[in-house]
């Protein structure tokens, strides 16, 4: 063997440059070796605890547990809003890939539609997080949810939950006023999750349900589960080791809502004014300032709100010139034309410059002093008339004399004490200040002719008010002066039916108009609805149930410019036509309810919105009003009961 | 003398030639090595134990078993022998390279031609190739001793040592590639009398590396690019190291315990037995666990370079130099891959990773080392 690699003699190195170079191997060695020791020292010494908790989170997911959210219930209990068991189907994006997508699609024989709507939650999800579940569809049928159910093996990441769905057992019955809910918004986000919601909560959009949000929502619950890196559930027992804390904290079901609706009189109010294209309906107790009805239409159903609403019913609802998401009651103003008359007459009578006696002859015309080459025609020629005539007969003539002695201001200063002008604190829907127009007001914008002020007299002219203003007003002109706040919440009951809070009638303020005063009115709204000549009588027999109050309004509206392209013809619905209102009170002697009635673009006052009021006054003294006195709770709105509840406001 | 040898019983030379061997087998290298097989074992079984991949455990312990087998023949063989055919051997590696080039299963990895199906095994010709360049580097130093070789001889000679080099880079194994120019450069380093055409080789290596850059695949980029700024990309090139940082990490200083590792056994770690075992390692021991093996192996690289010095000629010195730089390599590239410290490549850690042939490497390195110690007393 030659086998000689190397000449090594025993003991003498066979590479000495080895030798000399080894100090730098161990350099070498050494500094590699303390960089990774170092290195490792950070990780899991120095760093080690939040890593760890990380890892937890790596590996520890939460569900929420939504809460059973609180019921909004008529005075009689009568649920407008409830809860009902739905399947809801949950996707998570971060396992939902294009298989799953088509899988899904193919199963349940999907819409292009509502692939979507699921696209775009998937989207959203993703921003959140991918691996949280997103509920894409809500509230499917049973089928869909067994379909899903069997599938969910083979489908990753859909699964289906049995959960509460908010859903609106009345349909349409005051919609505006319960108001709807849906998903959380892209841009809400943060703020809604920074106050504990989920992500897949649907929030309240609008009335009750969008302003009594945080007392009928409750508190989400939690249930905290172990995954794998596949998003795999893990088995109990290993599940509990990595869990700290408890595994499910169970949900606060919300408050429920009592209203001071009455179901049935809101519904009668509804079924009366179906026949026109848009109208509002107000009904309040005179002594409380409690509204019994609210009625704006056209309405919406807020079952199909609640996360139902396809694209072609959006596109219908938002081309509808009547504007249904509008709540005509407190929401949107309208020049309130003749029923605006007694902010003039009380004016005028407070002020000295008018007395119930004094006759002014109508000739059908009436020149502005200072501005004769325009006169102004009054709806009729109506001859000799005294106060209370005139407001039976709603000559234009006569308070446009009386505007001329007050003055705008004065008159303003009146509207404004009964509360037009102001939001009226209903607090829901975009309460709506309206306008009272004065003398700096028109300065401002321009000039102030004299006109501006007798256009205001009859309520015309840049006269915006509520229908809810007016029916709070006229309620202050039944019950002598007290302008309450209007209510519609009467107490909120804790999910075990304790009551948590009961609010009490509140009044703005004790108007100070002189007691005589306000009975000239009162005998003026007597002759309108009683007396031939009337507004009212000559249009809608007196009735024989009960003895209204009323005053007429037909209120011009300036011609429309041009049609919106976006919107729709709809029958019945004729822009130029004025807005018709009635405002009245019954029974005469003891005042109980206040209405007012506004038919939007609905024409004559007396033809049209005064037979709606009569057979809503009708229906109240003959099944609202017995029912109230044979039912369970006697206390809530008899008269006497009412009286006192009044008396015990501040 | 010849009948006194036919008098002896078969066994008792059977005996005597054990009694001999086991005197000089060098046993602190084979108990560090099992040791570390065995810390090995237990990790990959902490990692598979109850997922579909349990048969990984008893795959490892069969290679385990064959490395053994490989360890005692390359010990026994005298490894001048083996520095003989150094030159076929590289020839035949550099041979299996480009087969590999030319019929290896692409779909393994990314699309990359590294693994070569012989019957039910892959082998990574790559992996191979590294004992090979060693022994050529052995092989390289001897004769530049006993024989003036002509400069055209010399060339010829490196380069038979970088086109594997090249080739493996071309594969494309940037890991293995760049693992290989660190234990060639080593080796030069410690063992050439004359450093400075190390250096110059060196310094051209590193301005010929935006080059480079733009020749690598994007998926090889975005390793780098993930590495630098591993935030960018949290599910695709960064995860692997985010989540074995936070494997690392959450072991803390006493770890999470056997089989506890949350990181590990819920999968957070995709493929952790192959390269990143010694963040299962780091999460279930800690930092006392992490910092014992890292010991271990600064034990073994010692002992390593212990017998490097104490060979009694120069080729068995340059074999040890090469073994021990491989192993310094592969462990430093392995775990700073694992802290977040370097890109994710496709380095082993030795005798921890899951797979046959860088088992098999380090049995026949391990037992080129052991040869080499065997030998010193004129064995």
């Amino acid at each position: 063997m030659q086998l000689r690699g190397g000449t090594s003699m025993h003991g003498a190195p066979a590479l000495m440059v080895l030798h000399r170079r080894a100090k730098w191997a161990a350099l070498l060695f050494i500094v590699f070796f303390l960089v990774l020791i170092g290195r490792l020292w950070q990780l899991q010494v120095l760093r080690g605890d939040s890593y760890y908790q990380r890892t937890v989170s790596n590996v520890v997911r939460e569900r929420f547990l939504p809460s059973v959210r609180g019921k909004i219930l008529d005075r009689n209990g009568v649920p407008l809003a409830d809860n009902r068991p739905a399947f809801n189907i949950y996707v998570t994006p971060s396992q939902f890939k294009d298989p799953s997508r088509s899988a899904l699609a193919r199963l349940l024989g999907l819409a292009d539609e509502e692939l979507e709507t699921i696209d775009a939650r998937v989207a959203v999800g993703i921003k959140r997080d991918a691996k949280s579940p997103v509920v894409v569809l809500e509230d499917q049928g049973r089928d869909r949810a067994a379909l899903v159910e069997q599938a969910k093996s083979t489908i990753p990441g859909v699964e289906v939950r049995h959960e509460p769905y908010r859903y609106y057992p009345q349909g349409q019955l005051a919609a505006h006023l319960v108001g709807y809910m849906n998903q959380m918004r892209a841009a809400e986000f943060d703020r809604l999750v920074a106050q504990g919601y989920d992500s897949n909560e649907l929030i309240g959009r609008w009335g009750l349900e969008a302003a009594w949000e945080n007392y009928l929502r409750g508190k989400k619950g939690v249930e905290r589960f172990a995954v794998d890196a596949r998003g795999k559930q893990l088995d109990d027992a290993t599940a509990a080791t990595l869990i700290s804390g408890p595994r499910v904290v169970d949900a606060i079901p919300g408050a429920n809502l009592v209203l001071t609706i009455d179901g049935d009189l809101q519904k009668a109010a509804e079924r009366f004014v179906a026949p026109h294209a848009a109208a509002s309906v107000v009904v309040v107790e005179v002594k409380t300032g409690k509204l019994l009805a609210m009625v704006s239409r056209p309405a919406f159903d807020p079952n199909v709100m609640t996360g139902h609403l396809t694209r072609a019913e959006e596109t219908l609802l938002l081309s509808d010139p009547r504007k249904p998401f509008i709540d005509k009651t407190v929401g949107a103003t309208y020049p309130p034309g003749s029923v605006f008359k007694f902010v003039t007459t009380l004016t005028a009578l407070s002020d000295g410059q008018a007395v119930e006696d004094e006759s002014i002859v109508c000739n059908g015309h009436y020149a502005v002093p200072g501005d004769e080459a325009h006169p102004q025609s009054c709806n009729a020629v109506h001859g000799k008339l005294d106060l209370v005539g005139a407001i039976q007969h709603s000559c234009n003539v006569y308070f446009w004399e009386l505007a001329y002695r007050v003055g705008l201001d004065a008159m303003a200063a009146v509207a404004r004490d009964y509360g037009f002008g102001v939001p009226s604190n209903l607090g829901i829907n975009g309460d709506a200040p309206g306008r009272i127009p004065t003398k700096e007001w028109y300065s401002q914008r321009g000039k102030y002719v004299l006109g501006n002020a007798t256009n205001a007299a009859t309520g015309q002219g840049d006269v915006e008010v509520s229908v809810l203003q007016m029916a709070m007003a006229y309620v202050a002109l039944a019950n002598g002066g007290t302008l309450f706040v209007p209510q519609v919440v009467d107490r909120v009951v804790s999910n075990d039916g304790r009551a948590i809070v009961t609010y009490e009638p509140k009044a703005v303020r004790q108007i100070r108009t002189p007691l005589d005063a306000l009975d000239v009115w009162r005998r003026g709204m007597f002759k309108v609805m009683n007396e031939a000549g009337g507004t009212g009588f000559d249009h809608v027999p007196k009735s024989d149930v009960v003895t209204i109050l009323g005053k007429t309004g037909t209120a011009e509206v300036r011609k429309k410019k041009k049609k919106d392209d976006t919107e729709r013809d709809v029958d019945g619905w004729h822009p130029s036509y004025s807005h018709a209102w009635f405002a009245g009170w019954a029974p005469a002697d003891e005042p109980e309810i206040a209405i007012v009635v506004m038919i939007e673009h609905g024409g004559s006052g007396g033809k049209v919105a005064t037979p709606i009021a009569k057979e809503l006054f009708e229906y109240y003294m003959t099944k609202t009003r017995s029912k109230k006195s044979a039912g369970p709770n006697p206390g809530a709105g008899t008269g006497s009961a009412a009286g006192s509840n009044a008396a015990g406001a501040p | 003398m010849k009948g006194s040898r036919i008098e002896l019983p078969r066994a008792a030379v059977g005996l005597s030639r054990w009694r001999r061997f086991r005197a000089a087998i060098d046993w602190p290298l084979v108990i560090t090595i099992l040791l570390i097989c065995l810390a090995g074992l237990l990790n990959l079984y902490s990692a598979t134990h109850g997922t579909k991949h349990h048969s990984k455990f008893d795959q490892q312990l069969r290679w385990m078993i064959v490395g053994s087998i490989v360890f005692v023949v390359t010990t026994m063989v005298d490894y001048r022998a083996l520095v003989r055919l150094a030159w076929p051997i590289v020839i035949g590696a550099i041979g299996l390279l480009v087969v590999v080039r030319l019929l290896g299963e692409g779909a393994h990895s990314k699309g990359s031609y590294r693994w070569l199906n012989v019957g039910p095994l892959g082998i990574q010709p790559s992996e191979f190739a590294k004992l090979a360049i060693i022994l050529g580097l052995a092989k390289l130093a001897l004769d530049a001793e006993v024989t003036k070789m002509s400069t055209n001889e010399l060339g010829l000679k490196v380069a038979a040592l970088v086109i594997p080099v090249g080739l493996i880079a071309a594969q494309p194994d940037l890991g293995t590639a760049t693992l290989l120019t660190l234990i060639i450069l080593t080796v030069g380093f410690l063992t050439m009398v004359n450093v400075r055409p190390m250096v110059y080789v060196t310094l051209g290596g590193l301005l010929v590396v935006p080059l480079f850059w733009e020749m690598m695949h994007a998926y090889q980029k975005n390793r780098i690019l993930a590495f630098i700024d591993p935030g960018n990309d949290p599910t695709g090139t960064g995860w692997h190291t985010r989540q074995s940082i936070f494997a690392v990490g959450s072991g803390r200083f006493w770890g999470k315990g056997f089989g506890e590792g949350t990181q590990n056994q819920f999968d957070f770690l995709p493929e952790h037995w192959t390269d990143f075992p010694y963040s299962v390692l780091a999460e279930e021991w800690g930092f006392a666990g992490s910092v014992a093996l890292l010991l271990v192996f600064g034990f073994l690289l010692v002992w390593i370079m212990n017998v490097a010095l104490t060979a009694r000629d120069r080729t068995g010195a340059v074999i040890c130099v090469g073994v021990g730089a491989m192993t310094f390599w592969h462990v430093v590239v392995n775990i700073a891959m694992v802290l977040g410290l370097a890109p994710v490549v496709g380095v082993t850690l030795p005798f921890i990773s899951y797979g046959g042939s860088s088992l098999l490497v380090f049995f026949a390195a391990m037992g080129l080392v052991a040869n080499v110690s065997l030998r010193k007393h004129g064995y």
